[in-house]
Parts: structure tokens; C-alpha cells; sequence
């Protein structure tokens, strides 16, 4: 385990003496912890890119998940796009759609990259697919942002928890969220500590957010929260880009979110008993897969 | 992750509480950045599809041939929501060699019969198992295994239990699985020669089965182990049977 806390992976980074970046720090700390060598471990992140591309570039319009529940609204938000109906355009629109087909993909049984989870894979690659297409960037920059978003994603799990099951949606599409809008303000130059508000913004707007899969399946209302993961991890990093700080400390945030996680209900974390999964259309869908 | 070697040889081990101890241990380290950012993997659940193909996975290589027939029993949210998330599937893929990212894996029933491989599947309670547990029996033309293993999620496993005696491992390490006549000197002999051989453990775990009077020994190891050294394990007076499982071979 290579980073405990934000506030110890950046005093970590500022006591290093070996004038190397950020993410560099980042990647070395967890090439010792996992043993493994340099070109091991960014071929590894190379490769976990280069699925997310496929991923989409794979999507097909017509495939539908083994319940009927999902497939297809990637397709319908694209062709809006494309006639030029949404309301928002190009970096917010592409994230939009790409979340949406990556969080298809996954309950279609594609190959994805879990990040952190399957459920929450569309989160990540669709903020920086999105920003690839509308802003450029070298692909190693991407590289790189992934590996600043691994590891507050590491800390998350630490200090909280990145698990449905254990600390709600929250826990899921919240942790995404926040590496990505950690991601995002790191590709677009941001400071280390702007970084670490993003983080703390995306957590904070997402703190409660129970987990509450209908019919107990990765698929409702999980493929549009991966939507509301992305487009919040955006407003997350344009905020702290504009040098807007977080009041409260990030690690304080993640400590929030883990103490909100223990008092939630059993029936709102992933057993698909409460929330959404509780209502009356639910269980019509949950009867009628079951017969 | 850094595992400790540890050595548990008591009679009541099969209660569990040492095996809990050490659980908790590996459990606690085992989350690095790549457990973050991944698997790859074939959705939908990481716990419910890449788990279980990788339970499927194990247990193919466990049995070291083709399956001819496979019951698949699941428990609980396994049982419930399995079908949805395509566990018995990923089970029945894992079984036929895919690995969790291997993109056959929704055609495994397809290709299974194709090959003329009989499925059951059916729902099981069992007393105080994880929510998600398979217990697989499978056959091949010369042997057969049962395997009980848990999926934790995030698409890692345990296989808690192996022909009815308790086991406690992953498979993420290269693991040897030595069945041997239950008297002293037999795990001191094994562990010598591969000492000789200069093979890192990492874990040694012992297990007894109070039925058939013999021990279990798994031996997680850092190493790759070679094919001589594990004849050389077979030749052994008072071995019953190796097994070897690699996950990246
Ligand atoms: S609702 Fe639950 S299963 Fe769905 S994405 Fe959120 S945490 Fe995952």
C-alpha cells in the first residue's frame, strides 16, 4: 500500500529530492510495492488506454444486455449530436456520449478497464476521451493522468472504501468521479493542490449517493450515473482550475464519505433491495427476469 | 504486495480463526494502483462475471484437462443476480481456458456444446458462505475436483475449500497444492527441495482432512515452479498427488 492519505502522497512528492513529476513519483512508489519493473508498469497503464479507445470504437448500436435493460442510448445521444439538438456541445456532449457507451459496453458484456469498478468504468475514459478529441494532448499525458488518478483512487479505497457493497454509489461513481476530475486538471495544467480540490469537489457533490441496482444488475440506474460522474467531475475540475478551494480538506472529505458509507442502510448498498430497486417498476423488471 | 511466510499446523485449523487471521492480512494489502485502475475485464460486475470466470479459471487448471461435465452450484447473490451478470457463463468460459478478459467469454455455452461438455447449473444454501460462492464439480475424461471458492470482489477470489478439505488462496501466486499421507517430515521434505531449488515462498499453508487421514499442503511461491521439480515433489515417499496452478501460464 503506497499512499495512505492526499495530504501524505503530496508531502511524499514535496520531500522527494530526485527532481522527478509528479505522476513519475506516483508510478515509482507503486512499482516497489507491486515489484515490478518500469516498462512493466507502463505498458500496463498503455494497455488499460488502449482497451478504454477500443471500447468505444467497438460500440455497437445494436447490443443489448442479457436483461434487455440496457444498450442503445449511446447510439440515440450520438445521433442527436450528430443533428445538432443537445443542448451542449462538443468536450461536455463527447463525455457525455462516451460515458454513456463505455457504461453500455460494460453491461453488454464488452471488454472494459474497471476503474474503479465495472460498474463505474465509463466515468474515466470518457473525460479524457472527450478531452483527447476537443483539446489534444500528447498520448503520454494521458499516461500520465492515469496514473495521478490511480492514486487517489488507491487513497479513496484506503481511507474509504470503492465499493458499492460497502460505502454505496458513492463509493463507485463518486471515487470515479474524483479521479477524474483529478485526471482532467491535471491534463489541463493544473497545480498539485488544485488536484486535490478537484478531488474534493467531485466526492463532496456526490457524498450520499446510494447504491440501488435494479434487479440487483450493473445496469440501472448505473449506465446514466456514469454520465453524472463525468460531466460532475468536469464542473469539479473547472472550478478548482479557476482557483476556486475546498473548504473542507480533501482527506476530510474521503473521511465523510467513508463515516456516511457505515451509516447507510444495508438495503441502499448494492443488495438491490432499497432505492430505486424498491419501486414498483423495479420489481415488475425484477419479476418478469426471474420467470 | 509483500506476502509473509507463515506456517499453521494445528488441529483445529479447519475451525478457521487462523485462516481468518491470515485472510485479513493479505486482504488489507493487496490494493495497488492496477487494482484501481483495472482488471480488464468482460462486464458487467467485477464480483459477479470477472470473478467467477476467474473461479472457473482456477478450477480448470486445478483439474489440468478439458472438463467432459460441469455442475455449477451458486449461493446466494450468486445465485440471485448470477444469471443477469452472466456468472455461470464466466464460470463455464473460465472452465474452458478464457481468462476474465477474454473476449469468447459470452459464447462459453455455445463452444461448451459444441465440444459436447454437459452443464448443470443450480442453486445451493450453504451455511455461512460469502454472498457470492460457487461450488463447482467438474469432470474430465481422468479425473475429478470439487472446488467451493468465494468471489470478493473487484474480481478477486478465494478458494476456500478443494475436494471438501478448507483451503485459503487466490491464484494469483504460482501455487503448488500437495496432498500427502497426514505424518510428520512430509511438508519439512517438500519445502527442503524446493529451498534447494531456490524457490521464494511466499505462503505455506497446511490443512488436514480429518476424513480421509491425510494433509493438505498449499504452497504459494513467488516463483515460477519448473515441471522437474514438481515430479521430483510426485516421487516423494508419502505424496498422494500434486497439483499446480499458474495463473499466467
Ligand atoms: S448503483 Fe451500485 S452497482 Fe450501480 S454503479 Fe452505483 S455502486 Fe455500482
Amino acid at each position: 500500500m503506497a499512499f495512505t492519505s492526499v495530504k501524505t502522497l503530496l508531502d511524499g512528492y514535496a520531500k522527494q529530492d530526485l527532481n522527478i513529476e509528479f505522476w513519475e513519483y506516483i508510478m515509482l512508489e507503486d512499482m516497489k510495492d507491486q515489484q515490478i519493473s518500469r516498462t512493466e508498469s507502463m505498458k500496463h497503464v498503455q494497455e488499460l488506454m488502449s482497451v478504454m479507445k477500443q471500447a468505444v470504437q467497438n460500440y455497437d448500436a445494436n447490443q443489448r444486455s442479457a436483461s434487455g435493460l440496457s444498450g442503445g442510448d449511446g447510439a440515440k445521444f450520438a445521433a442527436a449530436q450528430e443533428a445538432g439538438h443537445t443542448l451542449t456541445s462538443g468536450f461536455i456532449a463527447d463525455a457525455i456520449r462516451i460515458a454513456l457507451t463505455m457504461a453500455e459496453c460494460n453491461a453488454c458484456m464488452k471488454r472494459i478497464v474497471a476503474a474503479p469498478t465495472a460498474g463505474s468504468c465509463g466515468v474515466l475514459p470518457a473525460v479524457l476521451l472527450a478531452y483527447e478529441s476537443n483539446f489534444g494532448a500528447e498520448p503520454e499525458a494521458f499516461i500520465e493522468a492515469l496514473y495521478v488518478a490511480a492514486a487517489y483512487g488507491q487513497i479513496i479505497a484506503y481511507e474509504a472504501s470503492i465499493s458499492g457493497a460497502q460505502g454505496g454509489c458513492q463509493a463507485e461513481i463518486g471515487a470515479a468521479s474524483a479521479m477524474a476530475a483529478v485526471a482532467l486538471t491535471y491534463l489541463h495544467g493544473g497545480s498539485l493542490e488544485e488536484g486535490a480540490n478537484a478531488c474534493a469537489f467531485a466526492l463532496k457533490n456526490m457524498l450520499g449517493l446510494v447504491c440501488d441496482p435494479v434487479a440487483g444488475l450493473v445496469e440501472v440506474p448505473c449506465v446514466k450515473r456514469n454520465v453524472a460522474g463525468a460531466v460532475n467531475a468536469i464542473a469539479a475540475a473547472e472550478m478548482a482550475l479557476a482557483g476556486i478551494q475546498s473548504k473542507i480538506p480533501v482527506d476530510e472529505v474521503i473521511a465523510a464519505m467513508d463515516e456516511i458509507g457505515k451509516l447507510m442502510d444495508s438495503s441502499l448498498r448494492e443488495t438491490g433491495k432499497g432505492g430505486l430497486a424498491a419501486t414498483l417498476t423495479a420489481k415488475k423488471i425484477e419479476k418478469a427476469l426471474t420467470h | 504486495m509483500t506476502k509473509i511466510a507463515c506456517i499453521l499446523y494445528n488441529k483445529n485449523i479447519s475451525k478457521g480463526k487462523g485462516l481468518q487471521i491470515i485472510a485479513d492480512l493479505f486482504l488489507g494489502e493487496s490494493m495497488n494502483l492496477f487494482d484501481i485502475l483495472g482488471p480488464i475485464m468482460i462486464g458487467p460486475s467485477s464480483s459477479h462475471t470477472a470473478g467467477a470466470a476467474r473461479i472457473g479459471y482456477v478450477a480448470r487448471k486445478l483439474l489440468g484437462e478439458e472438463p467432459i461435465y460441469i455442475d455449477i452450484g451458486l449461493h446466494g447473490s450468486f445465485a440471485a443476480t448470477g444469471d443477469g451478470h452472466g456468472t455461470p457463463m464466466a464460470i463455464v468460459g473460465g472452465l474452458l481456458g478464457m481468462k476474465p478478459d477474454d473476449e469468447r467469454l459470452p459464447q462459453s455455452f455455445e463452444l461448451a456444446h459444441s465440444l459436447g461438455i454437459e452443464i448443470i447449473r443450480h442453486n445451493i444454501y450453504l451455511r455461512e458462505a460469502h454472498p457470492n460462492t460457487a461450488v463447482l464439480f467438474v469432470k474430465g475424461k481422468k479425473r475429478q475436483l470439487e472446488i467451493q471458492a468465494e468471489s470478493l470482489g473487484g474480481g478477486t477470489i478465494r478458494i476456500c475449500k478443494i475436494d471438501g478439505i478448507n483451503t485459503n488462496f487466490n491464484g494469483d501466486y504460482p501455487t503448488l497444492i500437495v496432498h500427502n499421507i497426514d505424518e510428520p517430515g512430509h511438508v519439512a521434505g517438500v519445502t527442503a527441495l524446493l529451498a534447494k531449488r531456490q524457490i521464494n515462498l511466499a505462503t505455506v499453508q497446511l490443512y488436514r482432512d480429518e476424513r480421509g487421514g491425510y494433509a493438505v499442503m498449499v504452497i504459494e511461491s513467488d516463483q515460477r515452479i519448473p515441471e522437474d521439480v514438481l515430479y521430483e515433489i510426485e516421487e516423494m515417499p508419502g505424496i498422494i498427488k500434486v497439483t499446480y496452478l499458474n495463473m499466467d501460464a
